[in-house]
């Protein structure tokens, strides 16, 4: 499925790299009175632990625990931060309902992927690596789909692709602690507890390195920031 | 404020506050006398506490009753933030505690605003119970009812219902008090908790022997209990001018009250964080112990000095609840 064109040549098209500036005020008033609402109501504290942010292209990869994960690892970023990064989000539930859709597309410029409809030659990972250029970060969630229990589950192949594709790019662990209690599965009003987020030191992929271990690795700098 | 009371309070407040940040200041740039520095910064830490509870009491009061309720509205929605954070609940309570944050809370202080003690008084300990009680039955699950339930209710009403007393206070209309809410007693009572909480510990490490409950809290002497509500009695009784109802002795016998209920409330929040494994509260909670560490004397101290100063000051000084 992988072939070594692949891995040699990132070659983003130029489109890809469209500055953020080019949104409207509103969108941009949006986005910042949505990153402050949705830290004010997760009550979230961001730790930055052996780690530091920056403008440079990252991946975060974070444990999946509710709805908000996207929107409040993004909204945990400093803003200049911000203006680059794209949470991905599963597109069922973003594009439903206009309010919705305008969030997700305008305000915080979610990649919504098709969860129902991967193709072999449309991969969620290519879309990825299209889509964000040589300029733009992604917050992703490796598990796939929120853990029902609160349990940090294994992780799916896409992150070890994205770092074999793009080895340049830093990979930032994040874990995400009691927002499921904010928002649990199949809930839509939240209770606005305390949560925190931790953004561990990056981590890239070895060379040589199996899939199975790289993402083994993965999940255990998640699972380190816990405490 | 511009009663005579509340102005000399207040100035008083923040010119002993700006000395002893003076001698904390003074202190922790002398290095070479052998000095504890770790109690120097400790000290200088609380008073950056207190600075910002004085500031933030001092605009309140400035701005008027309500914006002072929703001052302490705002301190009891974080503090049951915290408080349940720290305690497990399931699934099922998710519904229940949406309605405890989202309609309890706000409407017990719009209440408390409105000085409508007949129905506040019973409208968390009694509806918000009933309430929540039903609300998680029908969810479906069943598993530790009871403990659930009262974990909720416990957190309202340590967090919410509790310290709303202390703002209720301005409402208490005694002979004297000023028309623009009773401040001064407010004062009284937080000076009274803040004072006690201070010289417990005081007392507690230059005499402690003896603790109260070596695995709930390892500081808490009751050489500290003692020495503690013997002073706050002895501030109480020099501060009566400033809290009518209160005469001397009854002043005294308050700050006595409010140092044994503060003491209370320690040791309580104490048993609450050990039972959940946390010294301080762990990363969720920031800060300098959070919210909840800051007004655990006070929620208990704030209903029994609400009820003492209404069975001095009788039924009139409730205005025009129960009318």
């Amino acid at each position: 499925m992988l072939s070594p064109a692949d891995i040699t040549a990132p070659a983003p098209p130029p489109q890809a790299d469209t500055a953020r500036g080019a949104r409207s005020p509103l969108c941009r008033g949006a986005g910042l009175m949505l990153a402050a609402l949705a830290r004010l109501l997760s009550g979230a504290s961001v730790r930055w632990i052996s780690s530091q942010p920056d403008t440079c292209q990252r991946v975060y990869f974070a444990n999946h625990t509710s709805h908000l994960d996207a929107l409040v690892v993004w909204a945990s970023l400093p803003q200049p931060v911000r203006e680059l990064t794209r949470p991905v989000a599963a597109k069922d539930y973003w594009s439903r309902g206009v309010v919705r859709r305008w969030l997700a597309e305008e305000v915080f410029d979610a990649l919504l992927i098709d969860r129902t409809d991967i193709k072999v030659h449309q991969s969620p990972v290519d879309l990825m690596l299209r889509e964000i250029g040589t300029t733009r970060s992604l917050i992703v969630f490796p598990e796939g789909s929120r853990s029902v229990t609160g349990e940090v589950g294994e992780f799916k192949s896409g992150l070890y692709y994205l770092a074999k594709k793009r080895p340049d790019i830093e990979l930032v662990p994040v874990h995400i602690d009691n927002l499921n209690r904010v928002l649990p599965r199949g809930e839509f009003l939240p209770v606005p507890l305390l949560s925190c987020i931790s953004f561990g030191p990056p981590l890239w992929l070895e060379r040589d390195e199996a899939k199975a271990e790289f993402l083994a690795r993965a999940r255990r700098a998640v699972l380190a920031l816990k405490e | 404020m511009n009663d005579l009371r509340t102005a000399v309070l207040v100035t008083g407040v923040l010119g002993l506050l700006a000395v002893a940040t003076a001698v904390g200041q003074f202190l922790a740039r002398r290095t070479d006398r052998g000095l504890d520095q770790a109690a120097i910064r400790a000290f200088n830490q609380r008073l950056r506490g207190w600075w910002i509870m004085s500031g933030l009491l001092a605009a309140a009061c400035w701005l008027g009753v309500t914006a002072t309720v929703t001052l302490f509205g705002l301190l009891s929605f974080w503090a049951l933030r915290e408080f349940i954070t720290l305690t497990p609940t399931r699934r099922g309570d998710h519904r229940a505690l949406f309605w405890v944050f989202v309609l309890f809370t706000p409407v017990h202080y719009v209440l408390v605003a409105y000085n409508r003690y007949d129905v506040f008084s019973v409208f968390l300990p009694v509806y918000a119970t009933l309430f929540v009680m039903a609300r998680v039955a029908f969810t479906g699950d069943y598993t530790r009812f009871l403990e659930r339930t009262a974990k909720i209710q416990a957190g309202l009403v340590v967090c919410v219902y509790c310290v709303s007393f202390a703002p209720a206070l301005l409402q208490i209309k005694t002979a004297g008090s000023p028309p623009t809410g009773n401040f001064p007693l407010l004062f009284f009572l937080v000076l009274l908790v803040q004072f006690a909480d201070a010289s417990q510990r005081v007392w507690s490490r230059l005499l402690g022997r003896h603790l109260v409950a070596a695995d709930v809290s390892s500081v808490r002497t009751w050489e500290g209990l003692v020495g503690s509500a013997t002073c706050t009695a002895a501030l109480g009784a020099a501060l009566w001018w400033f809290a009518p109802p209160y005469g001397p002795w009854q002043a005294a016998l308050a700050g006595l009250v409010i140092a044994l209920l503060g003491f209370a409330g320690g040791m309580t929040m104490a048993a609450i964080k050990r039972d959940r494994g946390v010294s301080d509260h762990g990363t969720l909670v920031v800060g300098h112990g959070g919210v909840l560490d800051r007004i655990d004397s006070l929620c208990f101290a704030a209903p029994v000095f609400y009820h003492l100063t209404l069975a001095l000051a009788g039924p009139a000084a409730l205005g025009n609840a129960g009318v």
